[in-house]
């Protein structure tokens, strides 16, 4: 008795050790933010923040955020609703299909999907010059605009919305609608006078969850953007960091927290609303709603494949034309037709092989570790009175809640000098970009597995211990097994995430330490579009390859795991 | 005010067959049960009957009208039906007046017509002072009230409910099913209603469906479905009684006293003819044998307040429920005289 008492007590500290050093961890970078850019409030108006907040080009840097993000958002909301609503409440066929097409933009990094549609438009595009339709040269690039990247960052993040909308019309209670039929209402109305009302909460939630991400995305307006001088708040940020290195950090610590909190702002609104149009549902949920589209199924079908073939297929087909040429310019025939980018891509540039074997160790050796923290983690949460639950998970998000730009800014001004005690330099090694994956990945490894325990019945364990387990033989002989899908699923996701990862690698990266994403965009900003293509076909196959992994493993997960499977 | 018919209606899904070649016929301003246990096809056919499920087989007319066919069927809006959910069902983001109103609005109802019927309805079920709550600030009774509100206001051909009281508790049911009693005394709706308490439909309806895979057992007011259940399946489910089996006798047929007990005296071989034995026709004669009746002893007692339930063993080994007014000792020897009992039909499961 008192040796498992004792055991009980060693194992209950170790792991609120683990819990309190791991959410402190999350929150120095934040800190350290914060600390930069107020830090020298006492200097008055020459102050960095000061500064900073009163340069033009931040505030119309400002301005191009919200304007590109807001745009990207009602872009997004219209085409995540359209899927949602439709995939969800209709009886349209390969429902399965279209969701893993319409989920797979999100997956797909974001400068590739730039790369991707700056060769479907535009003098240059190879597939355009193939099929002769090519716009004279020397017109301009319609993609290098304000409203490019709003589309593109609308396409980006539709799945958002998508995900929110559709979550909250599966556990809308069938008999709400049937009430409404019987009552007298046709499918229509009770559309639009039942279920956009009561799904309200979900699809504001969607549209706060697209701004938020187009906010902090980088690849796109680096893509599109820098070309056409049209800078937002992350691209600013990079492009000084590029200029000035980190002799301007006090100022970036500022407009990142100007952006930060820009986003804190969208959380926060966010979760107003869905407080506020919560309602206590009740009765049978969690199945479609089967609207028959009767002999509109054909058209509404059409609708659907058209906008796919648009938004995904059109540019993956422009990125592949684009990898099979000699070079730029040239049109894509059966005597130009070449896999020579392919060869060179893998066989001769050795910074390939480099960035492939970077962004490999780096993501893979993030997930193993994040999988190993997290099984230990989730449970020891779990534990916590439900305030103080909510704290920790609101600390261990942080990092990915706030824009990338940021969590990088504050990475290096946290390693910017070799690390105290132990006396450690990672500023300018791949030991840098490997503790800010860690800081920005924790939670998609964490979300899944403390999902899973949620669903442990307690009696399971409970059980265990009245069979005489201790509680690491709990943890490994009854908790562990149970859990290990959504482990696994997580991790995935992790390595999913990372090895494509742009943001937090374009801004800590240094020669010989490039990363996957940070090499595809170098070489697309280089003008070697043919050679990133290639590299970006070969990217979004992985990618591709890596989900359907995932949704084979999806009947061993709980729901709401896997991002596109309800 | 017109009928409703169902015609050999059958309902597969897959390979499970839910409703089987049903068939009812519905007199204008009845009081439905559709009653059996769980997973006997009862809400099924309510769904058939609201369009909420497709037919896999026959018919359903209202009227003249034809509701539901194999080939084709009218959409539940076009019905002219209500229905009252077993989860209420009421809109969240509507108040209470508009959850009841929407029927209304929906069949272009507005101006002074529209608040006078919303404020008769809302009268109807004694929630006029809640008019502008919302429906999670109410009850469970005053939601179900309020559904029933919104039934009422449009008036529908047929009003379906769903297991209307399985959310609530026992002192509000009894309340509820005076409810259900006002509204039907007023409205003169056809009423079908869906419960697995049989003590509910016994209560309620003016006639009862039976049914048990899918299948009709009996369809007969409360009264028949009481004194002379047409099988034995349908006996154990309604209402208390034992089963015996005696050598006299057929089934649908009433046995008195001394046909019975000479009935029941014969060889086991001979006793093939099973009966049902209400409680109430049984006298215990727990005094010192008289040889008037069947010998028997007493296994146990269970105190119901204004008497005692006694379970009985006869000499043959059949278990036999009786009422006494008065405790008595387990392994007690008595004898037990049957006044009555109802032939029954030979199970076919």
């Amino acid at each position: 008795m008192a040796s498992g008492l004792t055991a009980s007590g060693q194992q209950r500290w170790l792991l609120t050790l683990l819990m309190v050093t791991i959410v402190a961890l999350s929150l120095v970078p934040s800190l350290r933010l914060l600390l930069e850019a107020l830090g020298d409030l006492a200097q008055g108006s020459e102050s960095p923040l000061w500064r900073v907040l009163q340069a033009e080009s931040t505030w119309r840097a400002v301005w191009r955020s919200l304007y590109t993000s807001g745009l990207g958002m009602l872009i997004a909301l219209l085409l995540g609703s359209l899927f949602a609503f439709v995939i969800t409440l209709t009886d349209i066929r390969g429902k399965a299909w279209l969701v893993f097409c319409f989920m797979l933009p999100m997956m797909i990094p974001p400068q590739v999907t730039a790369l991707s549609w700056l060769q479907l438009f535009g003098p240059a595009s190879p597939l355009l010059k193939s099929i002769g339709m090519a716009p004279p040269l020397g017109s301009p690039q319609p993609l290098y605009s304000a409203e490019g990247i709003a589309l593109l960052l609308g396409i980006q993040s539709a799945p958002l919305v998508f995900l929110a909308l559709r979550t909250s019309l599966l556990s809308l209670p069938r008999e709400l609608v049937e009430a409404a039929r019987i009552s007298g209402a046709r499918q229509s109305q009770v559309w639009g006078q039942i279920i956009l009302p009561v799904t309200r909460g979900g699809l504001g939630a969607g549209g706060a969850m697209a701004f938020i991400s187009s906010l902090g995305n980088f690849g796109i307006p680096a893509m599109l953007g820098i070309p056409a001088g049209y800078y937002v708040l992350p691209t600013l940020i990079y492009q000084r960091m590029a200029s000035f290195g980190t002799g301007v950090l006090a100022e970036m610590a500022s407009l990142s927290l100007l952006i930060g909190v820009l986003a804190l702002v969208g959380v926060a609104l966010q979760q107003a609303w869905m407080k506020r149009s919560r309602f206590g549902l009740v009765g049978h949920s969690g199945r479609a709603h089967d609207f028959s589209l009767g002999h509109w199924r054909g058209g509404v079908t059409a609708l659907l494949v058209a906008l796919l073939l648009a938004i995904l297929v059109a540019p993956l087909a422009a990125l592949v034309v684009s990898s099979l040429v000699p070079a730029v310019g040239v049109p894509l025939n059966l005597e130009t037709v070449t896999l020579n980018a392919y060869h060179e891509v893998i066989g001769r540039q050795g910074a390939t092989w480099r960035a492939v074997r970077n962004s490999l160790w780096l993501s893979g050796g993030a997930a193993l570790l994040l999988m190993l923290c997290s099984l230990p983690l989730a449970y020891r949460v779990q534990r916590l009175p439900p305030r103080w639950q909510s704290l920790a998970l609101s600390a261990i998000e942080l990092p990915y809640a706030l824009p990338g730009v940021v969590l990088a800014v504050a990475c290096i001004l946290l390693f910017v000098r070799p690390v105290p005690l132990v006396n450690v330099a990672l500023y300018g090694t791949l030991g840098l970009i490997f503790v800010a994956y860690l800081a920005r990945f924790l939670v998609v490894c964490l979300k899944p597995v403390a999902a899973g325990l949620g669903q442990l019945d307690p009696s399971l364990e409970e059980a265990a211990q009245l069979a005489g387990a201790g509680p690491w033989r709990r943890l490994a002989g009854i908790v562990l097994p149970l859990v290990a899908p959504a482990l696994f699923a997580g991790g995935l996701l992790v390595f999913l995430l990372a090895v494509n990862e742009l943001t937090v690698s374009a801004l800590l990266w240094s020669a010989g330490n490039e990363t996957l994403g940070v090499l595809i965009f170098n070489l697309a900003e280089g003008g070697e579009s043919v050679l990133a293509a290639a590299l970006s076909v070969l990217v979004v196959a992985m990618v591709a390859a890596l989900m359907l992994c995932l949704s084979l493993l999806a009947k061993h997960l709980p729901k709401g795991v896997i991002p596109w499977q309800g | 005010m017109a009928g409703l018919s169902i015609e050999r209606v059958s309902k597969r899904f897959g390979e499970h067959t839910a409703v089987d070649a049903l068939s009812l016929d519905i007199a204008p301003g009845e009081f439905v049960a559709l009653l059996g246990p769980s997973g006997c096809g009862k809400t099924t056919m309510l769904r058939m009957l609201a369009g909420f499920e497709s037919l896999s087989a026959g018919e359903i007319r209202l009227g003249g009208r034809t509701l539901a066919s194999h080939e084709r069927q009218l959409p539940p809006e076009q019905r002219n039906m209500a229905m009252v959910f077993q989860s209420y069902a009421l809109w969240p983001h509507m108040s209470v007046a508009d959850n009841v109103g929407y029927p209304l609005k929906l069949r272009r109802v507005s101006g002074e017509v529209y608040r006078q019927r919303l404020a008769q309805a809302l009268e109807l079920v004694g929630l006029s002072s809640y008019a502008e709550r919302s429906p999670q600030d109410l009850s469970g009774g005053q939601r179900q009230r309020v559904a029933l509100a919104r039934c009422l206001v449009t008036d529908p051909d047929v009003v379906l409910l769903d297991e209307p009281l399985a959310n609530l508790d026992r002192h509000l049911r009894a309340s509820m099913e005076q409810s259900f009693r006002d509204f039907h005394r007023r409205t003169r709706a056809t009423l079908v209603y869906v419960t697995h308490d049989q003590g509910e439909a016994m209560a309620l309806a003016d006639r009862i469906a039976v049914m048990r895979d899918g299948r009709l057992e009996q369809w007969a007011t409360p009264e028949t479905l009481y004194r002379q259940p047409r099988t034995a399946w349908v006996a154990g489910f309604i209402g208390q009684g034992s089963l015996l089996y005696a050598a006299a006798g057929e089934p649908g047929v009433r046995l008195e006293e001394a046909d019975l007990m000479r009935g029941l005296a014969a060889v086991v071989a001979e006793r093939t003819q099973p009966l049902l034995v209400r409680p109430e026709h049984i006298s215990v004669l727990a005094d010192a044998p008289s040889g008037q009746g069947l010998p028997a002893w007493v296994e146990g007692g269970t105190f119901r307040g204004e008497r005692y339930e006694l379970h009985l063993r006869l000499a043959s080994g059949e278990a036999l429920l009786a009422y006494h007014p008065v405790a008595l000792d387990e392994g007690q020897p008595v004898e037990v005289v049957l006044r009555e009992g109802w032939c029954l039909e030979r199970d076919s499961q």
